[in-house]
């Protein structure tokens, strides 16, 4: 399954929600003021790290670079998709899961 | 009747009473309109001759973050005005060090934002000045208006 989710981890639950109820093996899409979950050093960075061990984590380029994180300032392994990749992960998946 | 305190009262050139406004920005950018809403209302306000200051708290303080580039995403990008508060002597943005601390961030990941001082020969100083929590407390309680975006 795909999961997507849209709020700043500091300002909303939404993403450890996501986290907590993701199975083994799903995609999550970090998008709009999500991206910042993928910044290292912060808060909520080893939350994040730990998911990445049994999910694969995407964030959007072209979010991330509307909000300044380059890659120097990102956990690495994360994987960066364009609007391209969020359909492909989109119909690739059987379902998608909006954590608004 | 409720005694006025004129004590405090400070007149400008024009001989109006200056109050205190800090407009407290506490949203990322991008995401929601409230930064934007909250940078129109400040130039609009700068307009008025008050003692003008904004505040930075929680994901506020990415509205400062560097390089912000909306190119890709088709949005305006908010960020460069930014750059236009010294010119509108919008000189006192007050970022809270526990925001910063949080997301990872410390003040050189911030733009470089400066304004001239006219009674200085123009020396341009730093407009950003990161405040601890306590600081910051201090500083809500001294305004006269404080708006929130």
């Amino acid at each position: 399954m795909l999961h997507t989710v849209n709020k700043s981890p500091f300002d909303s639950h939404s993403l450890q929600t996501c986290l907590g109820l993701a199975k083994a093996g799903s995609d999550i899409l970090l998008i709009e003021d999500a991206v910042y979950a993928a910044m290292s050093g912060t808060a909520v960075t080893s939350m994040v790290e730990s998911a990445m061990s049994s999910s694969t984590i995407y964030a959007l380029e072209s979010d991330l670079r509307a909000r300044g994180i380059g890659s120097e300032k990102m956990i690495s392994g994360i994987n960066l998709v364009g609007y391209d990749g969020f359909v492909e992960l989109a119909v690739t998946n059987d379902k998608v899961q909006s954590w608004l | 009747m409720k005694q006025i305190d004129w004590s405090s009262l400070v007149i400008n050139e024009s001989g109006k009473a200056v109050k205190k406004f800090m407009y407290v920005n506490r949203h990322a950018p991008h995401g929601t309109i409230y930064p934007l809403e909250g940078l129109e209302v400040v130039l609009i306000g700068a307009a008025f001759d008050q003692d003008v200051s904004m505040a930075f708290i929680g994901d506020g303080v990415f509205q400062l973050n560097k390089g912000q580039d909306t190119a890709d995403s088709g949005m305006k990008n908010v960020a460069l005005t930014y750059g236009a508060l010294g010119d509108y002597e919008v000189t006192k943005l007050y970022v809270e060090q526990e925001s910063l601390d949080e997301r990872g961030l410390e003040l050189n990941d911030l733009m470089n934002l400066t304004w001239e001082d006219e009674e200085e020969n123009w020396a341009e100083k730093p407009s950003i000045q990161v405040v601890s929590r306590a600081q910051l407390s201090d500083l809500l309680e001294q305004q006269d208006v404080i708006l929130n975006f």
